[in-house]
């Protein structure tokens, strides 16, 4: 699928030799963002759904609410901005990870993690969040600033310093989830969960305690990158519909509970997503990256890199 | 605690369970002697694996108590119970397939909080898991994944093991293998139980056989007073 619109780059740049090359990579660039806000986020809902087998319909909320406290946040505390950023960079996914953690322990729980009646519980939630968010924080869209404003002088263009520090720092955060994942005992536990929850039980872990840990982790994940989101695109009570269609998409096309699979996918999806939307139209980059979940689905049902069955 | 129960390792008494409102046992009751292997013997249904799960937590029980060495633990929840030192081998292994040997090895160890010493006894026991130990485990054959899932439960270094049919779909020289395994853990002083299907694998390895009908246990029998008389064996299971 991906050949169709390269080819029609490929004609373009015949055309305009002088133009494409700085536009192409400013596309790339904002494409990389997506991919970088887009892969933390749906690696949370994979691993949500990759150990407690939830579809968490919420998990754009927790996105909506991490971008919403940064506002917060920031505009609480004094002086420059980088420090109130620094701190909602902290402060924001630790609250949106306690409230994950109260809403597993009062509503997941309780719903013996049953699959169909989570998805209507997590839908439920995501009412709740919402109306919670436009009662406290109200309708309109907030900026917030960036903490800093260095720019990056290309030949061509000057680029956002910003921009490049959130691909730099979700990348040195998927790298550390992927180290806890395969180097820990707490990356251990969880993928003994993962792939047999029973069986783990017998083997002295918590299961039900993992499951609290995990659906918090995954939270805290869309929050981390809703702030790194939030200075270059507003804080807004239904920002959180985006993320979660997106982090579906990408988890279907990459695989579920596949780290390297969500990666891959995020990356192919913002790219994509990017290149298409400067060169041709958003709604083609959506056409064809829902295009591609039906082919994935079709073709290969369990994701690119995912495991045929466990 | 009275003189006899001293030499029980594990006892069961009047234990029912249910699966959602399908009741599988009927006031189970064993004894497991400590050092010895009891065998529950019985045919498909009859309640063998649904009574190693209810000791293991894993299957709720609505009445009746599993004590281990005076110990209660029906109240626990399920991932308490192997830490009280029983060892849970299930029914088709179920090793944690995309793991590594060495990891699922670890995960036993981390059971009880073990270390290196009991991982060294463990893989002395078997040592063609030591050549092993980075290999994915689902890609190991059936004789050497049946080894490595004794060797993940061996890693708690348990009072008592369950063992649910261990010579499964195994070839004949690895079945002479794990019986040996059985027989050198007794003398170790583990008590096992022993879920089996095969009349003679019974009566080469168990001290006492338990004949399990019915979620009941109907007749438990030494093992010598069976070699004698196997009609008990033609009774309950129809074979033999």
């Amino acid at each position: 699928m991906a050949g169709r619109p390269e080819g029609g780059a490929s004609r373009i740049l015949l055309c305009l030799t002088m133009h494409f090359g700085p536009h192409l990579l400013l596309a790339a660039l904002e494409g990389l963002v997506t991919s970088a806000v887009l892969a933390l986020t749906a690696l949370g809902l994979s691993l949500v759904f990759g150990v407690m087998r939830v579809v968490n319909v919420a998990h754009g909320e927790f996105f909506m609410l991490g971008a919403v406290l940064t506002w917060a946040i920031s505009t609480a505390i004094p002086g420059h901005p980088t420090v109130g950023f620094l701190a909602a960079l902290v402060i924001a996914p630790l609250i949106v990870g306690a409230i994950a953690l109260v809403a597993e322990r009062l509503v997941l729980r309780r719903l013996n993690y049953n699959p169909e009646a989570t998805i209507v519980a997590t839908i439920g939630m995501l009412y709740i969040i919402q109306q919670l968010a436009l009662s406290f924080y109200g309708p309109e869209a907030r900026p917030v600033e960036p903490p800093f404003s260095y720019r990056i002088l290309l030949p061509w263009f000057g680029y956002s310093g910003y921009k490049l520090s959130i691909i730099a720092a979700s990348a040195l955060l998927l790298v550390l989830t992927w180290l806890v994942l395969t180097h820990t005992k707490i990356g251990l536990i969880m993928r003994a969960t993962q792939y047999d929850s029973e069986t783990a039980q017998a083997f002295g872990i918590p299961v039900d305690r993992v499951y609290a840990g995990v659906f918090s982790l995954g939270a805290m994940l869309a929050a981390v990158a809703a702030v790194l989101i939030v200075p270059i695109s507003q804080a807004h009570y239904l920002m959180g519909q985006d993320p979660l269609l997106l982090s579906f998409i990408v988890v279907i096309i990459g695989g579920l509970g596949s780290l390297r699979g969500t990666v891959v996918a995020a990356v192919l999806i913002g790219l994509s997503d990017g290149i298409i939307s400067v060169f041709f139209s958003p709604t083609l980059a959506k056409i064809i990256a829902t295009l591609l979940v039906a082919m994935v689905l079709v073709f290969r049902p369990q994701g690119l890199f995912g495991t045929a069955s466990r | 605690m009275t003189e006899a129960s001293t030499n029980e390792a594990l006892t069961i008494s009047g234990l029912d369970c249910f699966y959602g409102e399908v009741q599988v046992l009927y006031g189970l009751d064993l004894v497991l002697n400590k050092g010895e292997v009891l065998c529950l013997f019985g045919r498909n249904g009859a309640g063998k694996t649904t009574t190693l799960k209810a000791i293991m937590g894993l299957v709720p029980s609505r009445a009746g108590s599993v004590r281990l060495d005076g110990k209660e633990l029906t109240g626990l929840p399920a991932h308490e119970v192997p830490k009280a030192g029983v060892a849970y081998v299930p029914q088709g292994r179920r090793l944690f397939a995309e793991m590594t040997v060495a990891e699922n090895i670890e995960i036993g160890l981390m059971t009880r909080g073990k270390g290196k010493a009991v991982r060294e006894n463990v893989l002395d026991l078997f040592p063609l898991l030591r050549q092993r130990l980075r290999q994915r485990s689902g890609t190991l054959s059936g004789g050497e994944q049946q080894m490595l899932a004794m060797a993940r439960a061996l890693c708690l270094e348990p009072q008592v093991l369950l063992l649910d049919e261990p010579t499964e779909g195994l070839m004949p020289s690895m079945i002479a293998k794990i019986r040996e395994t059985v027989v050198k853990l007794r003398e170790l002083g583990v008590s096992t139980i022993l879920v089996e299907q095969r009349v003679d694998a019974v009566l080469s390895v168990a001290d006492r056989v338990c004949f399990i009908e019915n979620g009941r246990n109907r007749e438990t029998v030494d093992v010598e007073q069976l070699r004698a008389d196997p009609s008990a064996v033609r009774r309950y299971v129809g074979v033999g």
